[in-house]
């Protein structure tokens, strides 16, 4: 029925089960826009967040998918700017799942505000000393540059492809793809940075609060750090998952080791930074504020050491060691295995920087105030996944993500 | 009456609360409510999510009986100086919808500016900032009742504690009214001090040393305000919040509930 859509020279499901899979998805994207709507017309109050916690689920899945987003910034600089060439088998569906990270990240922003609306006053009234300013303008700057990074893939669509004008501006459009990857990295690196800087500057919270570097807290840099490293993970992941369903090879196991290999030595480096940024809070500012490192993992139901050790051992060294060496990273088990574990690492690091520090109690007659979402909550931030997951079925079927799939997959007439 | 801040000496306005003298009764809560309008549910004993500017937290030595002893800790919002006016909420605010005025010290929040992102409630360490997490409901024929000097906050947006600086505008007028160039100490004081029983709130302008807060804790501008007075203490010292709230007790269980210590520390 749409075969005159679907790229030439590729085999893909039956109509009929493609659009029975949307509409099964499509069921839960309406559950989570059904929450969405509850929220914008009923308000907050449709959550379970309080006054302890005014920031919760939404801005750890904000903070989460653009670090995991952070696979579109740094592959386009790795394939455009360092000319790591065989990256462009993969750069599309970096692109593709950067594109929608950041779009759900600017969604739930939009639910999360109490006064939606108002939403322009970060950029009209906009505060210069704020790492949320930093964040708001460099955000969505770089969703801009990830649409114009995404249009020329839409249009090389069989059908539009027909089209000369829209055939030579894709092609015109990717002659001057490394000027968009370049400021991609440039804004990526700034709000990546401020992301981290969000949670740093809070110098009345002493879980949260670093040191740092003229204005920006050592966070700044470790945010930007960590998501390259673990960004491209995420993108070899549902790389993974993608081939998994489709039952193909999408892309050359030579790309595949070469961006894990990057990613490995991000993560492995990044790591030791981790380390001696946790090394040097718990033995100088934590102490500095009245605190010891005990303080922040003890008398509480959830938050004990073993997030620490979770994060930053079992999700970071551990995978950076066997992306790092050869053989390990050949090996297909350990490969997913390190990839997952440091997709689950920079969630937890996300984590950690919203929830424990609105956990953690500062004033000495407080106590601890754990949270659990409410379905609303989680419905909306369902919501990114499935359509981020429809956005890939329609661009896997009727745009060509995977350079490489045809000669992969060569399809027999 | 209009000042410039170029040719008036900066005021400093702060609060002094002698916990010695405080009952706990909960006399400045109400009036902080309602002289600010402050919106309230039909239940407010979940204190996560109902509207409290001034609360009042009870803390304990800790010791059993007959050595327990109890304080009552009226807590404000602490008007913080942070370095340079950077209280810890001022400077994260994205959309400058809180300010620090540097003629009063007073952090204000502007209602109609602020879209509700939040970030200020987790940025301040002393719980002082709310969220009108439901539309602002009175209970029929109190809307009689609400002061026109305060705007009603609406669902959504961040709210805290003003030192009622709507008094301040109003005694400036009056001042003005009178053909005064300044106002004096008596003629702007917050709903809370007036209505405490104890007499244990005192109010009035740090800089200034004939005020009576000047006196009491004797702040040193070399030291960001560290009070000189040993008896006197303010929440969260070491941070670096640098607030203008302070706290007078002779009791020094109390003075170390302020803040935190490590084990080995004095």
């Amino acid at each position: 029925m749409d075969s005159a859509l679907i790229p030439q020279g590729v085999k893909r499901c039956p109509t009929w089960q493609f659009l029975l899979w949307l509409g099964i998805v499509g069921v839960v994207l309406l559950w989570g826009v059904y929450a969405m709507v509850l929220c914008w017309i009923k308000g907050l109050n449709q959550t379970n967040m309080n006054d302890a916690y005014g920031f919760a689920l939404w801005i750890w899945a904000d903070l989460a998918v653009i670090a995991l987003g952070g696979g579109a910034f740094f592959t386009g600089f790795l394939r455009y700017l360092v000319g790591k060439d065989e990256l462009k088998n993969i750069i599309n569906y970096a692109v593709l799942i950067g594109f929608i990270c950041y779009s759900s990240a600017l969604l739930l922003l939009a639910i999360d505000v109490g006064q939606p609306l108002r939403s322009w006053h970060i950029f009209w009234h906009a505060n210069i000393h704020s790492m949320l300013t930093e964040v708001a303008f460099c955000l969505s700057c770089y969703f801009m540059v990830l649409t114009i990074e995404y249009v020329p893939l839409i249009l090389e669509n069989r059908q539009l492809d027909k089209i000369p004008f829209f055939h030579h501006l894709g092609h015109n459009m990717h002659e001057i793809m490394a000027i968009f990857a370049a400021t991609g990295a440039f804004l990526s690196f700034f709000h990546q940075g401020s992301l981290g800087g969000v949670a740093g500057v809070l110098f009345g919270r002493p879980f949260a609060y670093r040191e740092g570097f003229l204005v920006w807290p050592w966070t700044f840099f470790l945010f930007t750090w960590s998501a390259a490293a673990c960004g491209p993970c995420f993108t070899l992941l549902v790389t993974k998952i993608t081939e998994t369903i489709t039952k193909k090879k999408l892309v050359k196991p030579n790309v595949v080791d070469l961006l894990g290999k990057i990613s490995g030595w991000m993560l492995g480096t990044y790591i030791v930074a981790k380390i001696i940024d946790t090394w040097y809070w718990a033995l100088v500012t934590v102490p500095s504020k009245g605190f010891t490192l005990t303080d922040f993992y003890s008398n509480n139901a959830l938050y004990g050491i073993w997030i620490l050790v979770m994060e930053i051992l079992i999700c970071g060294v551990a995978p950076a060691i066997i992306l790092i060496i050869g053989p390990l990273r050949r090996n297909s088990a350990l490969f997913m295995t390190a990839i997952i574990l440091a997709v689950i690492g920079v969630c937890i690091n996300r984590w950690v920087m919203v929830l424990q520090v609105m956990a953690m109690p500062v004033l000495t007659f407080e106590n601890w105030v754990l949270y659990y979402p409410s379905w609303q909550e989680v419905a909306t931030t369902v919501l990114p996944v499935v359509y981020g997951i429809i956005l890939i079925m329609i661009s896997y079927r009727y745009l060509p993500v995977f350079p490489q799939e045809q000669e992969l997959n060569p399809v027999e007439k | 009456m209009k000042e410039d801040p170029n040719h008036i000496k900066a005021r400093k306005f702060g609060m002094i609360i002698d916990l010695d003298k405080c009952t706990g009764c909960g006399a400045c809560m109400v009036a902080c409510m309602s002289e600010n309008n402050v919106p309230f549910k039909e239940d407010e004993s979940n204190k996560l999510d109902s509207i409290t500017w001034m609360r009042v937290y009870k803390v304990t030595n800790g010791k059993p009986y007959p050595d327990m002893e109890i304080c009552y800790i009226p807590r404000p919002c602490m008007h913080c100086e942070g370095s340079h006016g950077h209280s810890p909420c001022v400077s994260v605010c994205p959309a400058t919808a809180t300010d620090y005025d540097q003629a009063t010290g007073i952090v204000s929040q502007i209602y109609t500016r602020c879209f509700g992102c939040r970030y200020c409630m987790a940025a301040c360490p002393y719980h002082a900032r709310y969220f009108n997490w439901w539309d602002p409901v009175w209970p029929t024929g109190m809307e009689q009742y609400l002061s026109p000097n305060v705007s009603p906050r609406m669902r959504g947006v961040v709210e805290k504690c003003t030192f009622c600086f709507h008094r301040y505008q109003l005694a400036k007028d009056r001042a003005f009214y009178e053909g005064r160039k300044t106002i004096e100490e008596g003629d702007y004081q917050t709903a809370c001090t007036q209505a405490c029983p104890a007499g244990a709130i005192t109010f009035g302008d740090l800089n200034n040393p004939h005020h009576k807060v000047n006196q009491l804790v004797e702040p040193d501008p070399k030291h960001n305000g560290r009070p000189k007075n040993p008896n006197a203490f303010r929440l969260l010292e070491r941070l670096g919040t640098n607030p203008k709230v302070y706290y007078l007790t002779s009791r020094e269980w109390v003075k170390r509930a302020g803040d935190n210590y490590l084990k080995n520390e004095d």
